[in-house]
């Protein structure tokens, strides 16, 4: 009982951390119609940003200092990169995003190098903050779900409460009659790029120090997030925030119970076989729920597609 | 874009060629490991030790056969099995008698095949392979040839010493043996299952398997490896794998200790500092820490040289010396029958490791001091300029000196 409520709160911390990338990823997507496959790279860009801060500085002046950087970086992409593809239409931009990932993958590993860097937690953050029963969760990743929780009441609030979210939402739909309006659309564009790449920087600022600051650390989540804004419906917030938390759960609880094929081919009447590594369904008999944990999230998206093409949340149907 | 990469390595062979006709007096070791791509720092850092104990403790003491000096000559396989034999092939039409390489067993294997048909093939230009790090017990069993010679302790070896230590600790009741889902993640487990029931009482309450190099998050594992009370871990996991499960541990309240084959240099050590401080319990050979005076200046040359790079495998201070004995002995660098010989069987005394070397004739594997050592700040020699590394905890005297072996070599 106890290893599931420590389980609810590992995966609660995890899917708000996808939620962090997915957010700014799916924010995009409902202005510029196309996913932007160097997100996750954004992230790995805030990780190894807040990382040399910290060298110099210190984690809490990364903290701040690293997502900025990045939205920054991400504005200026969109400014002098993305809009000049734009008039050539979808792929063009698909294409330029994707080139994009590379080339800051590349960079990171010519400027850091390829081993992994240590880039830790604070010393003041490092102690057990709640135990439960045999297990403990540490401060940081407590502080992981403050922040997490923090950004998604904000991101919430700037959106539906204020002028520049009902600005913003109009002109994700209604680009030409905004802009007839007086408002600038593509300084809007360039603020919501910008502060999405921000998003997943800042993920990857708090995730960095948990998850490990490394050159794969890109492509090890950036399929995942696709996952999720998938599977919550393209350009849907609520989607993005509902399919991170579900994934982050399937994940957490798939690796934490070793179920195996064998208990449930017994169940079904099935007798274990004597010499079980010479049996030709070796393969089967010894496969186990947490070996086939990473590909349940690739399966739900197969399913969705399937059954809800435009994902859980999704509206748009162009 | 075919013809240029084939113009390209042509032009680049006729300069080694003229640029090796200059130097036709050194005996050459092929240095094949991965010098780009993702492997490229450990790759790196193999070829900068095989630099620094060839200058250092070979030619500067008066190289081999009355003054020719040893050269090492790089060649990337980029950790790919087709392009480390291409460059087996380009060494020996270098004229290069003697085959260096360590990372991954898998291209370890291809290579002694490739070695094997190629010396029955061309008695005259016949070559030694020289594996510093690939673990693969096959290697020295089913797969030897007289031509391989292995230096550093098989994954066997390496658990029969760790459940040596694991047999004294008497608080260790209940084992959990985690790894990577492929050969190598399921070698260390069958080996930890087997020494473990041999040796002690100790109940596994856990073995199992996580894909390789896509789990994003051991906090569930680390937590299922709490809930099953267990006492300590064996893991063989690498990399990043093996860095997020050792913080999930230890952010998760795990107090027992990890035993582990690759938890050291490469960023690991940076990346652990004070969090895995008498949590990571490294086994290997050569491992440094209390150091000979001898090894601390040793080290410190090295780190003067090679400030990036630590002396992550030691074992290759031994494979330099013992080669260049070996040709000594034998008065020759091109009758590779007279070299293996004299390599085989040779009895090393190692004064920078404090150990002795014995390459045992039976399967050409280096019997030697195996080490499990405590990742921690005491330390005279550390890991990625981190102020950690490993200190000695316990050690094992000629491990595995008469461990069985499958192994029917073949002499010419």
């Amino acid at each position: 009982m106890d290893l599931i409520i420590i389980n609810i709160i590992d995966g609660l911390i995890y899917g708000l951390l996808l939620f962090m990338l997915s957010s700014g990823l799916t924010l995009i997507f409902s202005m510029m119609g196309v996913l932007n496959l160097s997100h996750a790279a954004f992230y790995m860009l805030g990780a190894y940003f807040a990382y040399q801060i910290s060298l110099v500085i210190g984690f809490w002046v990364g903290l701040i200092v690293a997502p900025v950087l990045v939205t920054i970086l991400g504005a200026l992409v969109e400014r002098y990169g993305l809009r000049r593809v734009h008039q050539y239409g979808h792929v063009p931009e698909l294409i330029f995003t994707f080139g994009l990932f590379f080339v800051i993958e590349e960079s990171v590993q010519y400027i850091w190098g390829r081993n992994m860097v240590p880039y830790n937690s604070p010393e003041s953050l490092n102690f057990i903050a709640i135990n439960l029963a045999g297990g403990s969760i540490p401060a940081y990743k407590v502080f992981m779900l403050l922040v997490s929780v923090a950004i998604f009441v904000a991101l919430y609030y700037v959106l539906a409460r204020t002028r520049i979210g009902m600005i913003i939402q109009a002109a994700l739909s209604y680009p030409k009659t905004v802009e007839a309006l007086g408002h600038n659309v593509p300084l809007v564009f360039m603020g919501v790029f910008g502060v999405g790449t921000g998003l997943a920087g800042l993920a990857g600022v708090i995730a960095g120090p948990s998850l490990t600051t490394f050159p794969g650390m890109a492509f090890l989540l950036g399929s995942i997030v696709f996952v999720c804004v998938v599977v919550g419906g393209l350009g849907s917030l609520t989607g993005a925030f509902l399919a991170s938390l579900l994934i982050g759960w399937l994940q957490t609880f798939a690796a934490s119970y070793n179920i195996g094929a064998a208990d449930i081919l017994i169940a079904m009447g099935y007798e274990y076989p004597k010499d079980v590594y010479y049996h030709p369904w070796r393969d089967l008999w010894t496969l186990t729920l947490p070996q086939i944990g990473p590909i349940l999230p690739y399966l739900l998206l197969i399913l969705v597609l399937v059954f809800r093409p435009y994902g859980l949340f999704g509206r748009r149907d162009s | 874009m075919k013809i240029f990469k084939k113009l390209t390595a042509m032009v680049m062979a006729i300069g080694v060629l003229i640029g090796s006709s200059a130097f036709a007096d050194t005996v050459k070791i092929a240095f094949i490991d991965p010098l780009s791509g993702p492997f490229a720092t450990t790759g790196s850092n193999g070829l900068a030790e095989w630099k620094f104990a060839v200058e250092k403790l070979v030619n500067e003491k008066g190289g081999v056969l009355g003054g020719k000096k040893m050269e090492v000559v790089a060649l990337d396989n980029k950790m790919d099995g087709k392009e480390s034999l291409i460059q087996v092939q380009v060494a020996i039409d270098q004229g290069i008698r003697f085959i260096a390489q360590g990372n991954s067993s898998g291209i370890a294997n291809a290579i002694t095949d490739m070695v094997k048909k190629h010396n029955k093939r061309n008695p005259d230009k016949r070559v030694i392979f020289i594996n510093y790090s690939a673990v693969d017990p096959a290697l020295t069993n089913d797969k030897c040839n007289f031509w391989h010679f292995r230096f550093d302790a098989n994954a066997d070896i390496k658990m029969d010493a760790i459940t040596d230590v694991i047999a004294q600790v008497p608080s260790i009741k209940k084992m959990y043996l985690i790894g990577q889902d492929y050969s190598f993640g399921k070698a260390v487990a069958a080996a930890a299952e087997k020494y473990l029931a041999e040796k002690t009482s100790i109940n596994i309450v856990g073995n199992e398997l996580h894909p390789i190099g896509k789990v994003k998050d051991f906090t569930p594992y680390a937590r299922k490896i709490l809930a099953s009370g267990a006492d300590a871990v064996i893991t063989g996991n690498w990399g990043a794998d093996m860095v997020n499960l050792g913080r999930s541990l230890s952010e998760s309240g795990f107090k027992g200790p990890i035993y582990c084959y690759y938890c050291a240099s490469n960023g690991i050590t940076g990346t652990f500092g004070a969090a895995g401080k008498g949590m990571l319990h490294l086994v290997g050979e050569g491992l440094h820490n209390p150091a000979t005076p001898e090894l601390t200046a040793y080290h410190k040359a090295f780190k003067a040289k090679y400030p990036k790079w630590d002396l992550s495998q030691p074992r290759i201070i031994n494979a330099a010396q013992m080669l260049a004995a070996a040709i000594n002995k034998a008065g020759t660098a091109d009758d590779m029958v007279a070299v293996a010989s004299a390599l085989e069987g040779m009895e090393f005394d190692s004064k920078l490791l404090g150990t002795k070397v014995l390459m045992r004739a039976k399967d050409h594997q280096a019997i030697q001091n195996v080490h499990v050592g405590i990742h921690t700040d005491d330390v005279e020699i550390d890991y990625d300029n981190s102020g950690y590394g490993i200190k000695i905890f316990k050690t094992v005297e000629m491990a595995s000196m008469d461990s069985a072996t499958s192994c029917k070599m073949k002499r010419p």
